[in-house]
């Protein structure tokens, strides 16, 4: 065979690779996305309705999410949704409940500690790791800018 | 009106999200790390603030919506317990939501198995 | 001299693939091929408790039904040559440790299939056995749970990914008796032009098939027009399309280029997007519709190249790029 570099083979690649169909799946993202939160602040409402808190309605709110998108994922059907959705259902919060039940049931068959228990983070673990990373490096600068200007 | 307003900001975040898959090699995974992280420095800054007020679910639904939550927490931990406040405000204030991804989850699991995708 | 040219093998004794079975679960059951495969599961569970033990029962019968259909009986089996995809190749140890034949477990990711093919004719060849199984298996839902995601979540997959087929091929490859015969192998090189995407393997892989196809051409002087069909494994379309130009750079053209990954689905009505991949896809594709279309000499001769990603989650997280590799085998009917 006449040699290719990976330059070359690149350039190949790319000159075949379909583009993608990225406006109908934004507007899929979109409508499901909307959907979804549009549903959380009906409960929302409701909740604020029953003379709940403004900040206790929205946890709650947050809760009930997290409990239908696991429901859901149990029933095997929020991967179905998500197959429609792309984005639209990954980056709501029932997008996270999803990516730590899913590996929970997957991993079950390798025992409750080290399968369920272990795995239960696997995808959503990074989330939390920094998500908490840049809260104490936030909450550290926002003191010292505090005590400096107060 | 305020549920055209979650739809539209919602909606729209989704896309953003759909927009990073689709042109540039970032991993899901990775992208949901990028909305969490900028949702809390966009709250510590006091930025993310005004789009919730606006947009409701729409902003706190979204996982900037959990930046959100760990910034506001840690901001009202330092409000009252200043170095301390440092580590357990943003934690707190997203631990209903965390414990219940756990629970629920766990019960789930227990009952349910995964299927094969058709 | 066996050998020829540079890494091409002639094998004098042509031998004969006797026996063959493919099995498949349901996604691949609703595709094209649907009447060519022997069996067609109902449920990919396969009535087992974990993916993994339903991989390995798929082994299993494919493995007995191919020796069923050679008319032979497990003691007739000199060796069995067989990988797959999981870990420790454990689908096809554990699968085959009941038959109580002795076993080569050879990995090759999805060149699987030719790779044990290749070895198992140069065995017969050789005269160091009658009898030799061949055999691979691969399962979508176990090959996700150790290369992806777990099958519930709701994770992206992007066009040009390719879907992991749930099946298994099994062939008998003998000394005597009648059916196809093996004239020449090629075992391939592997081939690295640099491709990272964990999610584009067919573009990993075809510079591999290129090489070994060309490199066979080379050694035998044969004209790539003179086969009816030059079937890749797991290519799919962007792979396949990557392959049809390697070759044109290097001066051969044909229309008789296949690939198994695009064949055993409809990509459009299947949502399977770049096509099918996995050990068990070129195998079950290669048992089952090549097999009948080789018997009714609608296929006399033709070149099998199975191809395959050797990577890992692990090489892949660390940044590596994914090295492909491809075995060619030619099968004719006289």
């Amino acid at each position: 065979m006449k040699k290719i570099t990976t330059a070359q083979y690149k350039e190949m690649l790319d000159n075949i690779t379909p583009g993608s169909s990225f406006l109908l799946k934004s507007l899929r993202a979109f409508l499901i996305g909307g959907a979804i939160c549009m549903i959380a602040q009906f409960i929302c409402n409701y909740l604020i309705g029953l003379n709940l808190s403004q900040n206790d309605a929205s946890t709650f709110t947050s809760i009930i999410m997290i409990l239908i998108s696991a429901v859901l994922t149990g029933l095997n059907v929020y991967g179905k949704i998500a197959k429609f959705a792309g984005a639209g259902t990954l980056v709501p919060i029932t997008g996270f409940a999803n990516a730590v039940v899913s590996p929970a049931m997957e991993f079950k068959t390798e025992g409750y500690i080290l399968g369920l228990g272990a795995k239960m983070f696997i995808i959503a673990g990074p989330v939390i790791v920094y998500g908490v990373l840049t809260s104490v490096i936030c909450g550290f600068l926002l003191l010292i800018f505090r005590t400096v200007i107060g | 009106m305020d549920y055209v307003r979650a739809f539209l900001v919602g909606g729209a975040l989704c896309v953003i999200g759909q927009l990073l898959i689709d042109f540039t090699k970032l991993t899901p995974a990775r992208i949901l790390v990028i909305y969490v992280v900028s949702g809390t420095i966009l709250t510590v800054l006091g930025l993310y603030q005004p789009l919730v007020e606006f947009a409701g679910c729409g902003a706190t639904i979204p996982l900037t919506g959990f930046g959100y939550s760990l910034g506001k927490g840690v901001i009202e931990g330092i409000d009252k317990n200043g170095l301390l406040g440092v580590f357990s405000g943003g934690l707190a204030k997203t631990s209903a939501g965390i414990a219940a991804a756990v629970f629920f989850g766990f019960f789930v699991s227990l009952i349910c198995k995964p299927k094969d995708k058709k | 001299m066996k050998k020829i040219g540079k890494q091409t093998i002639s094998l004098n004794n042509s031998p004969v693939i006797t026996g063959w079975f493919s099995i498949v679960g349901p996604k691949e059951g609703e595709g094209p091929l649907n009447k060519y495969f022997d069996v067609v599961l109902e449920d990919s569970v396969f009535g087992e408790a974990s993916w993994e033990k339903a991989e390995s029962k798929l082994i299993q019968t494919s493995v007995e039904g191919a020796i069923s259909k050679a008319g032979l009986s497990i003691n007739d089996i000199d060796y069995i040559f067989a990988g797959d995809l999981l870990n420790q190749c454990t689908s096809s140890c554990f699968g085959l440790r009941a038959l109580n034949i002795s076993f080569f477990g050879i990995y090759g990711a999805c060149s699987t299939m030719a790779e044990s093919m290749l070895l198992s004719s140069v065995f017969v060849d050789g005269e160091y056995g009658e009898n030799i199984v061949a055999a691979t298996s691969s399962h979508f839902c176990s090959a996700e749970r150790q290369f992806r995601f777990p099958l519930e979540y709701g994770g992206t997959r992007p066009e040009t990914s390719q879907r992991t087929v749930t099946g298994s091929g099994a062939v008998v490859i003998s000394k005597k008796g009648n059916g196809p015969k093996i004239k020449r192998v090629t075992p391939g090189k592997i081939v690295d032009l640099g491709i990272k995407d964990a999610n584009n393997m067919g573009a990993a892989m075809a510079p591999a098939a290129a090489d070994t196809l060309i490199a066979f051409l080379d050694d035998t002087g044969e004209d790539i027009n003179s086969y009816d069909m030059i079937l890749t494994g797991d290519l799919g379309k962007i792979g396949s399309d990557l392959l049809k130009e390697i070759i044109l750079r290097n001066g051969y053209k044909t229309d008789k280029l296949y690939d198994c990954g695009l064949l055993i689905f409809d990509l459009e009505s299947q949502d399977a997007h770049s096509g099918g991949s996995g050990c068990g896809c070129s195998a079950s594709v290669l048992s089952g519709y090549i097999m009948q279309n080789l018997i009714s000499k609608r296929i006399r001769k033709m070149l099998f190249i199975a191809t395959g990603a050797l990577m890992s989650p692990t090489t892949t997280q660390q940044g590596e790029n994914i090295p492909g590799i491809a075995h060619l085998i030619e099968i004719t009917c006289d």
